[in-house]
C-alpha cells in the first residue's frame, strides 16, 4: 500500500504488538524467576526470542523501505531527530547512577562516618563497603587494565570516523576496515571487562563500592555490546550495498550511539576507576 | 470502541475488528485507545479510592485490614498518574498535535502504536498484582526503601510495570518531540504553534529526561531487593534517603508533566469561548519553559523532614516559590484573555474556568508547603493529600474532562449532549470540593494520610469527604454515558461547532478523513495558530 502523503506513514504493522507481548512474557518470566520459580526462566528465554524475532522483523522492514526510497527527505530528518533523543534519554539513564554515585561518596558515607551514632567507629573514606561490612579489598586501578580499555575505545571512536569518511568518499575497502578495526577494538574491550570482572576482589555485594562499581559498569557494558551489534549490523549491510555517500543515516545513528558509549565510558574512567 | 472518525475514510480501507486496533499506525486510532485505556484505568484506581474512603466513611476499621489498604493507597496512586492521566494526555497530543500542526501523522507511526501497547502490558502486570501471594505493593506510589525492599513478589512486577510504562513514555515523548520540531506546516514558526502544542513539546522534553532516571531508580530497588547491592541500606554504606533524592529528581518534573499539557488545553478553550486571542502567547510560551526548567531545581521540597541541612532546606524552599512566578504570570493571562471577552459557558469552558479557580487553590497550598517549618508541620499529613488533588484532579483531570467536551465534536462528528455535560460538570466541581476541600482542614489539625483508622475528633470531616468521593465517582458514569452517547449519534457537529476556536483541526471534517492534511495546508493568516 502506498502511503497516502509524501511524508511516508506506513501500512498497519504486526510488529509492535508482538514486541510488547515479547515484553510481558520477558518482564512476567523475570518475575517467576525472582521468585524463584522454574517457569521464570522458560518465559524470559520465550520473551527474548520473540523480542529478538521482533526486532529482526521491524528493523527489516524499515531497511526494505529505505531501499525502496520512501525515508528520504524529511523522514531522514525524523530519524535524526529520534535518534537525537533517544540518545539523551540513555543519558538520562546513565546520570541516575551517576548521581547515587556521587551522593553515595559526598553524601551517604561521610555523614554515616560524621554521625557515628548508627555505626560507631566507622571511619568512612572511598572506597568502602559500608559499616556493616568486615571486607577488605583494594579497588581496580584505574592506570592498569582500565587506562588501556580508555585507549581502545578512544581509538575505536577514530575508527568508526575514519570509516565514515571512507563511505563519504565512495572508498569501499575504507569503511569496511574502519568498521572492522571498531568492532574488533570494541570486542577488546568487552573481553578486557570480562577479565577484569573475574579478576576484582569484590562483587556487586560489597556494599555501596561494589554496587555502583559493577551496575555502571554493567550497564556501560551492556550498552558496549548492543552497540558493537549494531556495528555488526551496518557491516553487512555496506556489504550488502546498502548505503551511498549521501544517503546513510543508520551508519551515522549507530556511530553516534557508539560515540555516545564512548564518552559514558570517559566519565566512568574519571569517576569510577581513577579519582 | 467504534469512533466515528473511521467511517469517514477516503479511497482506503480500513481492516475490521481486532488486527485493525492491534496493528494500527493511525495517530487518531492510537489516540483513541490511549483516551479508552486512560478512561478505563480512571474507573479502577476512582474505583480503589472509593474502597479507601469507604474505610473512612467512620473511624475505627469497618471493611479492610490496614494491609489491604496500604495497597489501596499506593495501587490508586500509580494507576492514576501513569495509568489515567499520563496515557491521557498522551491521548490528546496523538489526536491534537498533529491536527494542530498540519501534519499527516506522527512522525513515528508504528513506534507510536508499539508506546500504546506497551501500556496495557504494564497494566496487566500492575493490576494482575493484587492476586499474588502477600497482594499487590503497599509502600506507597512513591516506593520508598526500606519498605519497598521488604515486599514479595507484587513489588517486582510493579517494577517491571513501572519500567514498561517509562519505556512507553519515552518513546512516546521522543515521537512527539519529533512531529512537533519536524512536521509542522510550512510558515508554522514555532512561535506560531498553538499554545497546546508548545505545552507538549516541553512536556515531552521532560518526559525523556526524566523518566530514564525512574528506570535506574527502581532498577537499584530491583537489584537491592535480589542482586544484593546496597544503594538504600546503611550497612553497606548506601542511604534510603538517596531513594528520595533520586526519585523525586523524577517526581518533582512529573508533577509538571502531569500539569503543562493541562495548561495547554486551558488555554486553547478559554480563548475560544472568550472570543479573544489568548492574551500574552509569548509569555505564556516562556512561563512554560520557565516551570519546566525550575522543575528541575526543586525536587527536595518533598524531603523537608529527612534531615536535610538548613543551607538545602533554605535553597529549595526559594527555587520553590520562584515557580509560583512563571504560573502566576499564566493565571493571570488566563484572567486577562476572559477580560471584556465575549464568554460564554458550555461545558468546556465551565471545566477550564473551574481548572483556573481550583488549580490556583491548589497551588497556593503548594507555596503554604513550601515553607520549610510549616512543611515539618504538615508532612504526611490530610493537608498535602488536599494539596495535591486540587493541583492533580482539579488541575489535570479537569482539564482532561474540559478537552474531551472541547474536542468531542471534532472527533465524532456529533455534539454532545449539552445538558448532560452542564450536569456532569456541576456534579464533578462541586462534590470534588466536597471531598477534598475539607481534608486542607484534617491536615491542618494533624490527621495522618495512609492511616486506615483515626482519632473520633476527624470524623465529620471524614464522614463529608467520602460522600463527596461517593458522588464524585458515580458523576464519572455519566460522563461515560454521555461520551458513548455521543458517539453513537448527536447533532452533527461540522467543521467548526465553536465559533472562536482558531487552530488547524477546524477547518477539517468532523470527524476528520482517516489520512488528514496528506499535503501540508496553507497557512492563510498572520494569526498565532494558523486559521482566522
Amino acid at each position: 500500500m502506498d502511503s497516502p502523503s509524501p511524508y511516508y506513514q506506513p501500512p498497519p504493522s504486526r510488529w509492535p504488538i508482538i514486541g510488547s507481548v515479547a515484553l510481558l512474557a520477558f518482564a512476567s518470566g523475570f518475575v517467576l524467576f525472582l521468585a524463584k520459580s522454574d517457569a521464570g526462566a522458560y518465559l524470559m528465554v520465550a520473551g527474548g526470542l520473540l523480542l529478538f524475532l521482533m526486532l529482526s522483523g521491524w528493523f527489516g522492514t524499515v531497511i526494505r523501505e529505505s531501499l525502496a526510497g520512501k525515508l528520504a527527505g524529511q523522514v531522514d530528518k525524523s530519524f535524526r531527530w529520534g535518534m537525537v533523543w533517544f540518545i539523551f534519554s540513555e543519558v538520562m539513564f546513565f546520570a541516575g547512577f551517576f548521581g547515587a554515585l556521587f551522593y553515595a561518596r559526598n553524601i551517604a558515607v561521610p555523614g554515616l562516618a560524621e554521625a557515628q551514632l548508627l555505626w560507631p567507629g566507622y571511619a568512612g573514606g572511598w572506597p568502602t563497603a559500608g559499616p556493616g561490612s568486615k571486607e577488605a579489598f583494594t579497588p581496580v586501578a584505574a592506570w592498569g587494565i582500565p587506562a588501556v580499555n580508555t585507549l581502545i575505545l578512544l581509538s575505536s571512536g577514530a575508527t568508526v570516523t575514519w570509516a565514515h569518511w571512507g563511505l563519504q568518499n565512495g572508498r569501499r575497502w575504507q569503511i569496511v576496515l574502519g568498521l572492522l578495526l571498531t568492532i574488533l577494538l570494541g570486542a577488546t574491550f568487552l573481553g578486557l571487562q570480562a577479565h577484569e570482572y573475574l579478576a576484582t576482589a569484590f562483587s556487586i555485594r560489597s556494599g555501596i563500592y561494589g554496587a555502583t562499581f559493577f551496575m555502571l559498569t554493567g550497564f556501560h557494558g551492556a550498552h558496549v555490546t548492543l552497540g558493537a551489534i549494531m556495528l555488526c549490523v551496518i557491516l553487512g549491510r555496506v556489504l550488502a550495498g546498502h548505503f551511498t555517500a549521501t544517503s546513510h543515516f543508520a551508519f551515522e545513528a549507530a556511530s553516534w550511539y557508539w560515540h555516545f558509549v564512548d564518552v559514558v565510558w570517559l566519565l566512568l574512567f574519571v569517576f569510577v576507576y581513577w579519582l | 470502541m467504534d469512533l466515528a472518525a473511521t467511517r469517514h475514510t477516503h479511497h482506503e480501507t480500513v481492516s475490521r475488528g481486532p488486527m485493525r486496533w492491534l496493528t494500527t499506525t493511525n495517530h487518531k486510532d492510537i489516540g483513541t485507545l490511549y483516551l479508552w485505556f486512560s478512561l478505563l484505568m480512571f474507573l479502577i484506581a476512582g474505583s480503589l479510592a472509593l474502597l479507601i474512603r469507604a474505610e473512612l466513611f467512620q473511624p475505627g476499621l469497618q471493611f479492610l485490614q490496614p494491609a489491604f489498604f496500604n495497597q489501596l493507597t499506593t495501587m490508586h496512586g500509580l494507576l492514576m498518574i501513569f495509568g489515567a492521566i499520563m496515557p491521557a494526555f498522551v491521548g490528546f497530543a496523538n489526536w491534537q498535535v498533529p491536527l494542530m500542526i498540519g501534519a499527516p501523522d506522527m512522525a513515528f507511526p508504528r513506534l507510536n502504536n508499539w508506546s500504546f501497547w506497551l501500556l496495557p502490558a504494564a497494566a496487566c502486570l500492575m493490576l494482575s498484582s493484587f492476586f499474588v501471594p502477600g497482594g499487590a505493593a503497599a509502600a506507597g506510589w512513591t516506593m520508598y526503601p526500606p519498605l519497598y525492599i521488604q515486599g514479595g513478589i507484587a513489588y517486582d512486577m510493579t517494577i517491571l510495570a513501572i519500567h514498561l510504562m517509562g519505556l512507553s513514555s519515552i518513546l512516546g515523548a521522543i515521537n512527539i518531540i519529533t512531529t512537533i520540531l519536524n512536521l509542522r506546516t510550512p510558515g508554522m514558526t514555532l512561535m506560531k504553534m498553538p499554545i497546546f502544542v508548545w505545552t507538549w513539546l516541553i512536556t515531552a522534553y521532560l518526559l525523556v529526561a526524566v523518566m530514564p532516571v525512574l528506570a535506574s531508580v527502581v532498577t537499584m530497588l530491583l537489584t537491592d531487593r535480589h542482586f544484593g547491592t546496597h544503594f538504600f541500606d546503611a550497612a553497606g554504606g548506601g542511604d534510603p534517603v538517596m531513594f528520595q533524592h533520586l526519585f523525586w529528581f523524577f517526581g518533582h518534573p512529573e508533577v509538571y508533566i502531569m500539569i503543562l499539557p493541562a495548561f495547554g488545553i486551558v488555554s486553547t478553550i478559554l480563548p475560544t469561548f472568550a472570543r479573544k486571542p489568548l492574551f500574552g502567547y509569548v509569555s505564556m510560551v516562556y512561563a512554560v519553559a520557565s516551570i519546566a526548567i525550575l522543575s528541575f531545581l526543586v525536587w527536595a521540597h518533598h524531603m523537608f523532614t529527612t534531615g536535610l541541612p538548613a543551607g538545602g532546606q533554605i535553597f529549595f524552599m526559594y527555587s520553590t516559590m520562584l515557580i509560583a512566578i512563571p504560573t502566576g504570570v499564566k493565571v493571570f493571562n488566563w484572567v486577562a484573555t476572559l477580560w471584556r471577552g465575549a464568554n460564554s459557558f458550555e461545558t468546556p469552558m465551565l471545566f477550564a474556568l473551574a481548572m483556573v479557580c481550583l488549580f490556583t487553590i491548589g497551588g497556593f497550598s503548594g507555596l503554604v508547603l513550601a515553607i520549610v517549618p510549616i512543611d515539618v508541620q504538615l508532612q504526611d499529613t490530610y493537608y498535602v493529600v488536599a494539596h495535591f488533588h486540587y493541583v492533580l484532579f482539579a488541575g489535570a483531570a479537569m482539564s482532561i474532562l474540559g478537552g474531551v467536551y472541547y474536542w468531542l465534536p471534532k472527533w465524532t462528528g456529533h455534539m454532545y449532549d449539552e445538558r448532560l455535560g452542564q450536569i456532569h460538570f456541576w456534579l464533578t466541581a462541586i462534590a470534588f470540593n466536597v471531598t477534598f476541600f475539607p481534608m486542607h482542614f484534617l491536615g491542618l489539625v494533624g490527621m495522618p494520610r495512609r492511616i486506615p483508622d483515626y482519632a473520633p475528633q476527624f470524623a465529620d470531616f471524614n464522614m463529608l469527604a467520602s460522600i463527596g468521593a461517593f458522588v464524585l465517582g458515580a458523576s464519572q458514569l455519566l460522563f461515560l454515558y454521555t461520551v458513548i452517547k455521543c458517539i453513537r449519534g448527536g447533532a452533527p457537529a461540522g467543521d467548526k461547532p465553536w465559533e472562536g476556536a482558531t487552530t488547524l483541526e477546524w477547518t477539517l471534517s468532523s470527524p476528520p478523513p482517516y489520512h488528514s492534511f496528506t499535503t501540508p495546508p496553507v497557512l492563510t493568516t498572520d494569526t498565532p495558530h494558523g486559521l482566522a
